[in-house]
Parts: C-alpha cells; structure tokens; sequence
C-alpha cells in the first residue's frame, strides 16, 4: 500500500498544466431544464477533480466512491478506459481521499455506478473531446476526422499524438460539460466481463486490506468497552494493566479508554484483563429478547410513503390483512473492522473502511477539536460491511488512541465480540398489509411499516461511540426518517405494481431500544418481503398463478421483461404442484424503484423432520441498465441471493435485559456451506446507452420473498415472521398448542 | 526467540510463546494471506496448513508448533488461486485465504471428492457476501486442474430413499 | 445408548444356564403384518405429542445416522462382542416397522420382542420403555407411522458365535425385564412422579448413567452412579455427582433445555444430541425430569456445602505444568479466562467444568479433541476440535494442567490412554 503520507493537494497534480479556454457555462446546461448535472457532477464540477492525464500519458482517475468488495473499482476503471479510448490497465483509480479525491458523500445505497459512473463517464468524454479538440490543432484537420484510440489520437494520414503529448497543451481546470457525445465504435470496454482488478491480491496474500497495512513504527491497540451496546466496563485495576510486557499507553477519556502495546497479541491480553474487571449496563434495560413487537408498540411518527388513487372498493369487497416482521440483524463483516491512525505535526490521517470518508472527516475533526483541514482520512479496503458497521467508530477509537502516542501510526482493530456486540444493528420491523378485492381484481391496498431509522450514519462526533464516551461527551444527533423516493423505513414499500387506491405510512419509530443504523437495503429487504409475500397471498385468493397475477399489475415494460425472463429460464410454466414438502417461489422488485431490477425464482424443499429449507435451484434475471461488467453485476446478485438466504432463514440478534447475547458466530450464526442452494443461475440483462443502476441490494428482497413464497407452495401454509428457521416451520407444522391439550385430556 | 517453519523456510521470532501463530505470520512474518476474523475457531479465516491438516492459527500457540511445519497460502501452488481468478471467485475477499488454505488440504488429500464431501468439508469456513457458489466452482476447476474432479452433483434437498 | 456390556455378559450367563430353558421362553408368535395405514388417519394431535416424546426419549439418537434418512437406523453401536446396528424404524413396509401394528409396536416397546416374533437385543432400551403409559406408547406409534418411508434394512448383528442367536435374550429378560408402568409414589409430589416416568420410561437416563452388573444389566444397587457409553463418561447422576455446583431442578432443567449450564457446563458428547432433542420438548416435561433427577443428587457433595468457591490455582498449575500454561494462555485463555468474551456472557468458569472433577481424564479430552458443534449450523455452546492443533503429548499436559489448576482433586492417572483412545 503505497499511500504517501503528506496529503497531496490536487493542484499539486497539475505539473504541466497549459490555459487552453474552453467554453463551459452553467448557463449553456440550464438551457434543457431536464437535463441536470448529476449528483456528484454538481457537487465537483471541476474536470480535474475526476481524470488528470500525465506527460508520460498516464491516466489517474478520482472516485469519492470507495471499493468495498462489489467491484466498483473495476467498474469505474473500465467506465473510464471505455469513453477515453483506452486500456483499462493505463487508469490508475483513486478511490475515497479527502485529500484527493472528490467528496462523493457515502459509498451506499446502491449509488456508485449511479453517481460516481456517471460522473466519470462524463468527465471521460469531456476530456476525450478535449484532447481530440488539442489534436485537431496539430494535426490541423477536423475533430470528426481524428481517432481516439489506444491512449493516442491518430489522424487518418497515420500521424498519432498520445495522450500525454497532448494533454501538455491543454488544463483540465474547467466544469465538465454535460452533453458531450458518448465515444462510439472501436473496440469496447464498457460490458466486458474485465477480470477484478483487486482479485489477484486477494487470492495471493498481497497487501489487500487496512488490517493488512504495516507502517514503520507502528503500536497496535484494542479498545476497551463492555460486551455491547448500552454496557461499560467496571472499573479494574488499570496500574497492574498498565505494567503488563509491551503495554505502551492505556488511553482514557472519558468513558473512552484504549490500550495500546508492541504487539497486537499483547494489546489483546491487556484488553482481556481490563475485562475481567465485569461490566454493567448504565442505559436502560433491553425490553425483550426480539424487539420487533416493542418497536411495533412505540410512539411513532406517521410519515406517508405513497398514495396511487383509485376509486372507493364495491362494499362487498373481500378484505385481507396480515402481518410480516423481521427481527434485528447483524452486517456482521467477516473481518472486525479495524483502522489506521498516526498523529503527526498537529494533524490526524486515518486509514479507514468507512463507507464516507468526507462524513467520516468532519466527525472526527469534531471530535479531536481540530479543523477540517487537519484531518485526512483515506479509504482502503476493509472485509465487506454491508452497511453501517463499526468502520467509523474504529476509525475513531484509532484516531483517539494515536493522538495519545504522537508520530507512532496505530493500528486498532476491533475484536470479535467487539464487532458482533457494538456494531450499529439493521432494525427489526414490522409490515401491516390490507387489500380488498374485487372479484379477482384489487380494488385497495394498504401498506403500514414500522421500524427505527435506517441510518445513525456519524456527520457529528456524536455520531461515533467514542463521541459518547469522552469527557463531555458528544450528544447523539436525533434521529430521522430518510424521505423517499430513497426512503429508510419506506424504502421500497410503494410498490411498483399499478394498484389502485394504495396507500402506505411508514411509522417512523425515534426511540432506538438497541443501535441501528443502514444495513444492506435498509427497509427495501423487509417491505419487498412483505409486498412480494403478499401479491402471493392474493394471487392465491383469486386463484391466479403468481407471474400472471404479477404482470396483470405491472406496466413497466423492463420491469415485465425482467418478470419474463427470469420466469422462462425458470421454467415457471411447468412447475410443480407444490406441497409435500417441495414448493417453488418468485417474487421481484425494482430496488428503491430506482435502481436495478431483479426478479428471483426459486425452488425449495422442506425437511418436516428437521423443519430445515434446501434449495436446489435459484434462477434470477436482472436489469442494472448498461451493464459495465455483467459478471460483476452476476457476483453481486448471487452474492444477494445467498445474503439474503442466510437472513431469512438463520438469523436474528438475540438479546436479554442487559445486552446483546449474539456475541459471536456461536451465537448468531449465518449460512454455511452445507446449506447454500445447489445453483444460482443469473441472467444479466443488457440495457446499452441506458443509465447505469446500482445492483448491490437489488437481489436482498426479492430473495427473501421468494423463498417465503416457495415455502408456502411447499408447506400449503405461510410463515410470515423471519427468520423462516426450522424451529418456526416445525412450529408452523404442528397443531396449535390449547387442542393438543384438548385432545391429550 | 522462537523457531518455526513456514512455507518451507525457517524463523525465529521474538514473542511472547503464547502468542497465537496467526498473529506471528501477519507481524512478524508479514504474511497477510491467513487473516483474524474471530480468534475463537468460528470462522476460518485465519487457516493455514499445519501437518497437511487445516488449523485455525488463531488458536495455536507459536510455542506448540515444534518441529511441525506450517503451510500458508502464499506457499501452496498456484492451482487453486489460478482457479479463484478465474472463477472471480470473491467479493471483498477476506475469507478467500482461508477458503483456499482450506480447500487446498482437502484436493491434497482426495482429488476427487464428492459435491457433498466438498462442501462438508469447506463448512467451518465463513463468507458474508454470499461467494460460496463462486467459490465451490473455483475448488471444482482446480480439483480438475490437479487431475481429479468433484464428482457427482449436489443433490440438495433430495429425498434419499 | 450402547448396550454392548449388557448383551455380552448377559449372553455368557445365559449360556450357563443352559440354553434349552431360555428357546422355551424365548418363542413367541409373529403377529400379522398390517398395510401401512395412511398418515391422514392418525390424529394430529396425537402425532404431535408423539413427536415430543420422540424427542423425550431421543430416538433420532441412535436410529438416524445419515441427516437426510432420518429414522431409517444403520448406526452402529460397538460392543465388546461385535456390532450392532440401529433399525429402521420408519414406515417403510419392508426394511421399517410400517408393516407392525399398534399392537406389535407395543410389544416391542414393553417386551423386546419384534413384529415377527424375534428377540431385540437389549440395546434397544424396551426395559425402560416398558414403564411408558399405553397413551405414550400410542402417541409415539402415531408419530413414527406419519414419518417419511424410507427404504434400506439396517445391517445384521455382527456378533461371533453364540452371541447371535437371540432367543438367548429371552433369558436376560426373565431376570431384567420388569415390565409395565412405574407405580406411583404417594409420598412424592406429582411433578416428581410425572419426572420419574419419563425419566426412567421413554427418557432411559439411567441408561448411560448406570453402570452396568456382571451380567450387562443395570446395577440396581448402583443407580446412577456414572457409567461408560461410547467412549464417553456419564457421570453419578446420585450422591456420587462429582459437580462442585449444586445440580438445582432450575439449574438442571436449564442445562437439558439449552444444553448449557451457567454453573457447571457445556453438554457434550452423546450427552448433546439428548439435550438437543430437549429442547423441543415442553418445559414442563423438561421440568419434571429436572425435578426428579435433581432429587437424586440430594445428597450429593456439592449439595450440602453452602456457596462452593471456585478452585483456581494459578501458581502451582503453572509451576508443574510450564509449557501447557503457555499453552492454555494462546490456545485457551481466549475464551476461558475472566476476561473472555465467552465470560462475560456468564458462562461457567472452568473451575466449575464437572469433566475435571471426574475421576477419568476421558471427558475433559474428548471435549479438547473433539470440540463442541452444534449441528447443522444452528447456535449453541461451540468450542473448536483441537485435536490437529495440538500434539496428543500437548493434549496430555494441557489435560493435567487444568485438572491441577482448576480442581482440587488428585492428578490422573491414565491421559496418556484416554488421548490414544480419543484420537483413535
């Protein structure tokens, strides 16, 4: 990892930089009131924030988007090396750096491809015009005669200028034009299956992640906190810690306290030894070991997250309502997060996983009391967080431990338990769904979700649990709902359907009995769930196959074609009967109705004895528009599929009055081999010219929904409450409990 | 000072015996490959080679080792990460060492295992991102490189009768 | 639970009784074969109870060996003599009991004696089932018969010579078989009584927990004083009970519902596949049997001091046992140490580890050899196997170091024996 230490301004970048004008105006843009710089465009519009071209040629390209195990940094480079004409192994992509890359806000929410792709994708075509422009004037013939290939332009006489040459003539200090012509013809990148540029260090033992880095002096720490959420250790005899071999510092502030030491194993065993000290839970007490019936019970505010009109339904209309519910789960990286820090001439850089270095910056220059400027975080890659983890709050603790040993980098990574007891939780919730039919025509449909935030993402020191921890501590900031369309606790509860009269309320819950903040689809996972299960039920109730009954509801033809297509591959037509214990499934969503699509069809088979799921077989179709790297899209669906297998059969935070009792795999175990499906097929399905869409939580939902759909078609009956464990599908197989009594007595 | 073998080459290392292998390998040796993931033997991410049979090294005491001889990923063949390349078989890739640390003990000791013994065998291991279907293909690809293959299909669910 | 013992020994005494005396009372007739009767036709709830009682007297123990073929046997069960193997008792007509009616399961249950008329041998424990009510005994016939068919006969007896011909059992029940329910004990409460019946009926606890006379059965005289079964020690389960903690009905019930104790242990070994099968039994069976057990240990060491302390003697373990000290800080302090994650959750210290105060090392080994999995990927206490992390000579001084430093008991003898036999 060869970060250099002293943060480089961009400017600095710009050795050769020539003032060519180049007429861009806001003004021009505002002209077409539909087209809108996009997000990230808006915020950098610089063109040399986003793609710089050496001398020599060589291409460095910026992304305030960091990579977090779904490729994006594949993605982006091949996005770039596709407008600029070039090999994708001529980029060189810096990704999240406050010091050097453009503030793209958090790596989340499926937006990279949606922001970042576009912004480079813009930028890319801007500077391909630019230099196409420069070589123009020394060729002395038109721009439209000149080709842009291989990293140089070449004239149709033969002469060639490279990038570089080129790039010496003109700046790239201007605003990026918005409507500059995507490259065409020549030899494509952009939907290549381009191998995983940061595969080969993965597979090899190359330096690969922050837990991996190693700085030249480096302490190691741990630090110290009761077993989870809400606890604080007891006072222990912190002099007889502090005098344990190799035991550089104990750090405390506050309630914050950190050991750091020579060796990691030695930072690990002053840690246990402050913790045999006991703990204690100062906060109040946890109100039940599955909080989905306590946040359903408190105080909520009503926000709506759609109305569709429609007429009033006839007054003989049948009427159907049932209730869903997930419970609190875990991201529950493989790795504990873990961070970098060195405190050196008055200012803090910190290597850090975190999904938003720029958020991530000013929490902590609040917290270390400096300004902005003196703190520089920099991504580098992390195990995979599906979400808000505990990267930020690593970050800190490292930040506050480094800052107590001037000019020695720290390391810190979090423990086990660290990580499964303090990481922010992905809320449980809880979805009410109405309908009333009409003959076999929906004539209502109501949708009421309940569910804490979906995001406690830090923008304040209040925000990280070290904020909480120091003297005078950092106050939390309140809690909000997200709005849509993006939605937290809404997300994806407007249904995509055409359903008339339909309305929904996401009963937005501000006391957090337990941390949560974003896991992987935020409320997307729960209301597809809930959606998806209950198109099910009424398909069911009006006697429709569940395909049909979907597409007689949905106009959206990419949304059809996807339905279609995965339906086909599946063989849906010929599917069994069900019941006996096997069952088929499907179920389909267009994440955030925003980005990617995905419909997923699945095969199942229930073991009454053992009340366990198998799938054998899994066939999903998905539509992220243009497909930069199907294969990339391919990983990440899968990689959902199984995901989102693993929540909804296997996992739940378990807790008892005092903390979180799911401490570590023991006790909150996910999807292992044995049980993964027998295939995964997926369709990636091409969309050339169109924008790109996020694929990153397009598969969580509908996976979920098949599976509850497949279950039921296996069992002739439906479990509503995740997870779909064997204990639940055992219970769901038996009598209910007051007849046996009846029968026995 | 402490002496080991890894990867065929001998080291002394200045730590505390009790130190766990894993954290000898990734400071003081600075192999990256076996990673901390639990330290309680849950997860498998630290897995390397001890004997031919894999180990949590986050488990082992440097000073148990004696004369055995540790194997990580960075000294097995190239087989099975040729194969995990191309299978692309990762997505944050913290538990790919491990995953083939491990996979690589059961092709050393039959080239033609079973879909279930494979993945039986792969079971102590953990991914969070779901890689299992990418990373089952990679161990198929490379048993087939070593001149075996996984045998018969899963049949997942199947009623045996 | 294994047999072998009690079939072997009772075998030889019969062969000196004479063999002739034991064919007269060993005939007994076939009774017909039915048609499997359809699922549909037992009453769901009856199934239902059947299902808890199953799981009560864990059938799935010794008759499933392969997860996918649940119920259809082929586990085998060595005994000094040879093997035997679990039946398939599945609803299958040929190889499975689907041809046996109610009344040929009865049999079985309360006699030993097969649909056709064959002796079983004693591993199969129809001297405990015997005490189980006529409603049990339906109710398990109704849950077994709705089960999945499954073909595929359970290997024969691989017993030498004398000791496969079965009408010799005949003999071994005339003297051990003492059939029908349990009579019920005034002076006892009800809870107790009902504790008892399914204790000593379907749960066969004494099963593992008896040692064994001279002739195989179960000493009597001895109830409950610790027993072998496969490999593994059940300990007293009398006023023998090694535990420094008292066993509680709460304590008790807890550790068969969770499989964990908070003031003594982890279940292990077969002892884990039967507190498995628990905690899918009503409480309140759970509770009796808890209530009736715990009472047995009334007079049990642990039960009559007031607030056991726990033994940790740090400085003397280290001093004799210097390399596995270092070996218990790296490979076992992480978990098992006051400051261990698993600690703070209020798991039992081991000075409270009943296997270290047994008087064999062969539990305490087993559990560092083997480890703890909880099947399936389910949760549950989980402790690694070790036994390819550690030498069996690393095994062996671990094992005395923590008998040393956590108890107060005399060093063992026989580690070195009881790591060879785990390894094997």
């Amino acid at each position: 990892m060869s970060t250099p230490r002293n943060a480089l301004g961009r400017r600095a970048f710009l050795a050769n930089a020539l003032v060519v004008t180049f007429a861009s105006s806001r003004h021009a843009l505002a002209q077409d009131q539909d087209k809108k710089l996009p997000q990230s465009l808006a915020r950098t519009p610089e063109l040399d924030a986003w793609i710089r071209v050496g001398a020599d040629g060589t291409i460095t390209v910026f992304t305030g988007k960091a990579e977090l195990g779904q490729g994006i940094r594949t993605a982006l480079t091949q996005v770039a090396a596709h407008e600029l004409a070039v090999s994708p192994g001529q980029i060189d992509l810096v990704t999240a750096d406050t010091a050097r890359t453009p503030d793209e806000g958090v790596t989340a929410g499926s937006h990279s491809m949606q922001d970042s792709g576009t912004a480079i994708l813009n930028a890319a075509a801007n500077v391909r015009a630019l230099l196409a422009e420069a070589a123009s004037w020394q060729f002395a013939i038109a721009p439209s005669r000149i080709e842009m290939r291989d990293g140089a332009a070449h004239a149709p006489d033969g002469r060639q200028i490279g990038y570089g040459d080129l790039a010496a003539s003109l700046s790239l200090e201007v605003e990026v034009k918005l409507d500059m012509p995507r490259r065409h013809g020549g030899k494509p990148v952009i939907g290549q299956n381009l191998p995983r540029l940061d595969i080969p260090a993965k597979v090899s033992g190359g330096e690969a992640y922050v837990q991996d880095m190693r700085l030249p002096g480096m302490l190691h720490a741990r630090v110290v906190r009761g077993p989870s959420d809400g606890t604080r250790v007891k006072a222990a005899d912190i002099a007889a810690v502090g005098k344990m071999p190799g035991v550089v510092k104990i750090v405390r502030d506050g309630a914050f306290m950190a050991v750091v030491a020579d060796q990691e194993w030695r930072a690990v065993k002053a840690l246990n030894r402050v913790q045999a000290g006991g703990w204690e839970r100062p906060s109040p007490p946890i109100p039940a070991a599955d909080l989905r019936e306590t946040i359903h019970r408190l105080p909520a505010q009503d926000v709506p997250i759609f109305d569709y009109p429609g007429p009033a339904p006839p007054a003989d209309a049948r009427s159907i309502r049932v209730r869903y519910s997930r419970p609190h789960l875990m991201h529950g990286s493989i790795g504990p997060s873990c961070a970098m820090a060195l405190w050196e001439n008055d200012g803090m850089t910190v290597w850090t996983h975190s999904q938003g270095v720029y958020p991530l910056r000013k929490a902590l220059a609040e917290l270390l009391k400096l300004d902005l400027e003196k703190v520089r975080c920099i991504h580098v890659e992390g195990s995979g967080c599906y979400g808000h983890n505990g990267a930020d709050d690593v970050a800190a603790d490292a930040a506050l431990a480094a800052r107590a040993v001037p000019g020695s980098p720290v390391r810190l990574q979090w423990m086990r338990e660290q990580e499964h007891g303090w990481e922010p939780l992905g809320s449980a919730m809880v979805v009410e769904m109405a309908a009333e039919l009409d003959g076999n025509k929906v004539a209502s449909w109501r949708h009421d979700v309940w569910s804490n935030t979906h995001s406690t993402r830090p923008r304040t020191a209040g925000g990280l649990l070290a904020g909480g921890e120091v003297d005078p501590p950092f106050v939390p900031p309140r809690p909000g709902p997200i709005p849509m369309p993006e939605g937290g606790g809404g997300r994806n509860g407007n249904p995509i359907y055409a359903l008339p009269n339909a309305h929904g309320v996401f009963h937005f819950v501000e006391q957090m009995p337990v941390r949560v903040s974003a896991l992987r689809g935020l409320g997307a996972q729960m209301n597809v769930f809930a959606i998806e299960s209950f198109m099910d039920e009424l398909a069911f109730a009006t006697d429709n196959d569940p395909v049909a009954f979907r597409l007689a509801w949905l106009k959206d033809e990419r949304a059809r074609e996807v339905v279609q297509r995965a339906a086909d591959r599946f063989d849906w037509r010929r599917r069994g009967a069900g019941g006996g214990g096997s069952g088929t499934g499907f179920a389909f969503a267009r994440y955030k109705n925003l980005a990617s699509y995905c419909a997923v069809a699945m095969e199942v088979r229930v073991d009454g004895d053992s009340g366990e799921i198998h799938v054998p077989r899994v066939v999903a179709a998905v539509d992220s528009g243009e497909a930069v790297n199907p294969d990339g899209i391919r990983n990440q669906i899968e990689g959902g599929i199984v995901q989102s297998l693993s929540w909804t059969t296997r996992e739940a935070v378990a807790f008892d009055k005092t903390h979180r009792t799911s401490f570590d795999w023991s006790g909150y175990p996910i999807l292992r081999f044995p049980s993964v499906p027998g295939r995964i097929d997926v369709e990636v399905i091409d969309r050339p010219k169109q924008p790109f869409l996020g694929a990153g939580e397009a598969a969580q939902g509908p996976a979920s929904a098949a599976l509850a759909n497949a279950v039921a078609h296996a069992l002739g009956m439906r479990l509503r409450d995740m997870p779909l464990s064997p204990e639940r599908v055992k219970a769901a197989l038996r009598p209910a409990p007051v007849a046996t009594k009846q029968a026995a007595g | 000072m402490i002496t080991l073998t890894v990867n065929g080459q001998a080291h002394q290392v200045d730590v505390d015996p009790d130190t766990p292998l894993l954290y000898v390998l990734r400071n003081d040796l600075e192999l990256n490959a076996a990673k901390f993931g639990c330290g309680l033997g849950q997860c498998g991410a630290c897995t390397v080679l001890l004997d031919d049979k894999p180990v949590f090294s986050c488990l082992v005491p440097v000073a148990a080792l004696g004369a055995r001889k540790v194997r990580t990923l960075e000294g097995l063949p190239k087989t099975l990460p040729a194969a995990f390349e191309a299978e692309q078989a990762a997505q944050c890739g913290y538990c790919i060492a491990g995953m083939i640390v491990r996979a690589q003990a059961l092709l050393e000791r039959n080239p033609r295992p079973t879909e279930k013994e494979m993945r039986t065998h792969m079971a102590p291991n953990l991914c969070r991102c779901g890689t299992h279907m990418r990373i089952l293909r990679a161990v198929r690809r490379a048993a087939e490189a070593m001149g075996g293959g996984v045998r018969e299909e899963a049949r997942i669910g199947a009623e045996e009768k | 639970m294994t047999r072998g013992g009690a079939l072997a020994v009772g075998i030889v005494f019969v062969c000196a009784a004479g063999a002739v005396a034991a064919i007269a009372f060993a005939w007994h007739p076939a009774i017909d074969e039915i048609t499997p009767p359809a699922p549909g036709s037992f009453d769901r709830y009856l199934v239902a109870e059947g299902e808890d009682l199953a799981n009560l007297g864990n059938c799935a123990g010794c008759h499933t060996s392969e997860p996918s073929r649940p119920l259809a046997g082929g586990r085998a069960l060595d005994t000094p003599f040879g093997k035997v193997f679990a039946t398939n008792i599945t609803p299958q007509a040929d190889d499975g009991i689907g041809a046996w009616s109610s009344e040929a399961f009865g049999r079985a249950m309360r006699r030993g004696i097969a649909r056709d008329g064959r002796q079983l041998y004693p591993a199969f424990p129809y001297d405990h089932f015997t005490h189980a009510t006529d409603h049990q005994i339906a109710a398990l016939y109704a849950w077994l018969m709705t089960r999945r068919p499954i073909a595929g006969r359970a290997p024969e007896p691989q017993l030498a010579g004398i000791f496969a011909f079965r009408p010799l059992v005949a003999a071994w029940n005339l003297l051990y078989l003492d059939e029908g329910p349990l009579p019920t004990d005034g002076s006892r409460p009800s809870q107790w009584n009902r504790g008892r019946v399914l204790a000593e009926g379907l749960g066969h606890c004494s099963g593992c927990h008896t040692p064994r006379d001279r002739f195989g059965a179960e000493d009597v005289a001895r109830a409950y004083d610790g027993a072998w079964t496969e490999g593994w020690y059940a300990p007293p389960l009398n006023a023998h009970s090694p535990a420094v903690q008292p066993w509680t009905p709460e304590e008790l019930q807890t550790y068969l519902h969770t499989g964990l104790a908070p003031h003594h242990a982890a279940a292990a070994g077969p002892m884990a596949s039967v507190t498995r099968a628990l905690a899918q039994v009503p409480e309140e069976d759970v509770r009796a049997i808890a209530v009736y057990i715990s009472s047995l240990m009334a007079d049990a060491p642990a039960s009559k001091q007031d607030k056991p302390q726990p033994v940790d003697r740090l400085a003397v373990a280290q001093q004799q046992h210097p390399e596995a000290a270092t070996l218990y800080a790296g490979a076992c302090a992480t978990c098992h140490d006051p400051g261990a994650p698993m600690m703070q959750q209020g798991r039992p210290v081991l000075s409270w580890a009943t296997p270290l105060h047994e008087a064999s090392p062969h539990d305490t080994v087993r559990v560092i050899m083997q480890g703890l999995t909880p099947p399936g990927g389910s949760s549950g206490p989980t402790m690694p196997a070790y036994a390819d992390m550690l030498s069996d000579q690393q095994v062996q001084d671990l094992a005395a170091y923590l008998r040393t430093r956590f108890t107060d008991k005399p060093a063992w003898s026989d580690v070195p024996a009881a790591v060879a036999e785990a390894r094997k």
